[in-house]
């Protein structure tokens, strides 16, 4: 049941208990104390909401960037990790295989604020060899979602 | 002038449903709970294939029986789903969806005054198919009590020594019924001691949420009497590409091939293509639609339980057929006013026969969202009639 479960709110955190347990055909109650220990658990560690923010007046830059380091002595990734993702503007960090160590996903009002998030905190940590900056032009598909050109139903109506 | 027309034609009842699509029509904001087709787009890798073969110039005639491609998929998809075994130069033919597998099989078969058996409620085209290939019409009345399966005495009752045919739909449309291993086996024996031929309908085979479909075919002493008609349009999604196949005995695939050149040609070629690759590569979309139509199957059964509506628990297709002679009116009468009270469009029962009579068919083919609407206008259309207005 618990797969079930983390597939659809993954999908839909918004569905209310009931619905949930109808789609799953199970005891409302049941689902909901799956819930509960899943959270305890920390396998479901939060809900979001996935906006589109382009169609607000909001301004915001969302960063990608890469970077590089040196772990220290008594310091694995994990130690520095935690210095970058500490930041309350970093919005992810991910461990990479490959060319560089890190990536690092920024949300910030401006251009200009990543630009001194990178240069004053990013490469001031002793650990950071290099950093590379992108930044991301349109969002397309976010968390599995398709944010742009939501088709309408064009089936017709009726059909044997 | 002289009258144009066949009379043969003439005497066909419309569909029922296109009637009630007249009506729907007329209302662009009613909800519909009424189509017969997934609401999945077609998994893109399959889509893209399609597009590929047009890039490439792949705009010419196929073989009429199909691509050598696509009939060397289906031959193993047949046998590595329902341990099937066909050639697949002799025994496939590829056509323009399920629908025209039917009328070409029933064409192939019957001579004037051979009987068909076909259960019913059940899909729209058997029986005028039948009347067309000039055969006769026998009614099996499937009912719920039996969860809507044909049954040894059901079928013994229907025989007569003119039956030649008996059409199985299952899993059906319109009522979501399913015939287990045990279920068909316990037929068999009457179809081979009566000599009877078996069109079987497969077309929702992989939408089975009790364990996997058992195809008639693959039981002792049917292979040779079994025309299997699958296709693509529900398990893939793929409605709009108009492609199905026929899979049975050389003899009747030979005739059923003479039929589809002259009247066909050929399934479409862009079609082809794209289906090749989604019997390599969908089995992993088959199974994330198949799981999303079980959770609504099985929301909507609450939801019926939650208005004191009937509803035999359906295991196959994307309907439920709840029983709505608790509220003292035809199926017309209700979808009728359903759509006009309420604006929401289902199909009553009895446009797949009149047994479907005191039945309505709600598809799950839709978003929860837009189920969860048009469940909302359901139950008030039902409180208030059991309010007494």
């Amino acid at each position: 049941m618990r797969e079930e479960i983390l597939r659809i709110i993954e999908k839909n955190a918004k569905i209310s208990i009931e619905d949930l347990a109808k789609l799953l055909g199970e005891d409302p109650v049941k689902v909901a104390e799956e819930i509960d220990a899943m959270e305890k658990e920390s396998i479901i560690c939060g809900y979001h909401t996935l906006i589109n923010w382009e169609k607000t007046d909001k301004e915001q830059v969302v960063g990608m960037i890469e970077v590089r380091v040196t772990p220290q002595k008594e310091q694995g990734f994990d130690k520095i990790a935690e210095s970058i993702y500490q930041h309350k503007e970093v919005k992810a960090v991910y461990l990479m295989s490959g060319a560089y160590d890190f990536t690092v996903i920024l949300e910030c009002a401006s251009m200009r604020d990543v630009a001194r998030f990178v240069s004053e905190k990013l490469s001031a940590m002793d650990s950071v060899l290099s950093t590379a900056t992108h930044f991301v032009l349109k969002k397309y598909k976010d968390h599995g979602t398709v944010i742009v050109n939501r088709k309408s139903d064009e089936r017709i109506l009726v059909t044997p | 002038m002289r009258n144009p027309l066949s009379n043969k034609v003439t005497a066909l009842e419309p569909s029922g449903i296109r009637k009630f699509f007249d009506i729907v029509s007329e209302m662009p904001d009613a909800i519909s709970l009424g189509v017969g087709e997934p609401d999945f787009d077609t998994p893109w890798h399959i889509r893209k294939e399609g597009i590929t073969s047009l890039e490439k110039g792949r705009t010419f005639y196929t073989s009429n029986l199909g691509l050598k491609e696509l009939r060397t998929e289906i031959c193993s998809y047949l046998k590595r789903r329902y341990g099937l075994s066909y050639v697949w130069n002799k025994q496939i033919l590829v056509t323009v969806g399920g629908s025209e597998a039917i009328d070409m099989a029933l064409r192939a078969m019957l001579n004037s005054g051979d009987e068909v058996i076909i259960p019913q409620p059940s899909y729209v085209s058997y029986l005028p198919c039948t009347v067309m290939a000039d055969g006769v019409p026998v009614i099996l009345e499937l009912e719920e009590k039996d969860n809507f399966k044909v049954t040894r005495e059901k079928l013994l009752g229907c025989i007569t020594p003119k039956t030649k045919v008996l059409i199985m739909p299952f899993p059906n449309n319109p009522t979501g019924s399913i015939m287990t291993k045990e279920d068909l086996e316990d037929i068999v024996d009457i179809i081979i001691e009566n000599d009877i031929y078996v069109i079987s309908d497969e077309i929702y085979s992989e939408l089975s949420y009790k364990g996997d479909h058992v195809s008639i075919a693959s039981l002792p002493g049917m292979y040779d009497r079994t025309i299997v008609i699958n296709g693509f349009s529900k398990s893939f999604a793929m409605t709009g590409w108009r492609l199905g196949y026929a899979a049975g005995p050389e003899l009747i695939i030979e005739q059923m091939v003479k039929l589809h050149q002259y009247a066909i040609m050929c399934a479409p070629t862009t079609s082809q293509y794209a289906a090749v690759q989604a019997l390599r590569n969908g089995e992993d979309d088959v199974e994330m639609m198949r799981d999303a139509y079980n959770q609504r199957r099985r929301y909507l059964l609450s939801c019926m339980r939650e208005m004191n509506l009937e509803c035999f628990e359906p295991f196959g297709a994307f309907y439920i057929f709840p029983n709505i002679k608790r509220l003292g009116m035809s199926s017309d009468e209700f979808a009728l006013r359903l759509l006009k009270e309420e604006k929401v469009a289902v199909v009553p029962g009895t446009a797949f026969g009149k047994c479907g009579e005191g039945f309505i068919r709600i598809s799950y083919a839709y978003s929860l969202d837009n189920l969860k609407t048009a469940i909302e206008r359901v139950k008030h259309f039902i409180n208030r009639l059991d309010l007494g207005e």
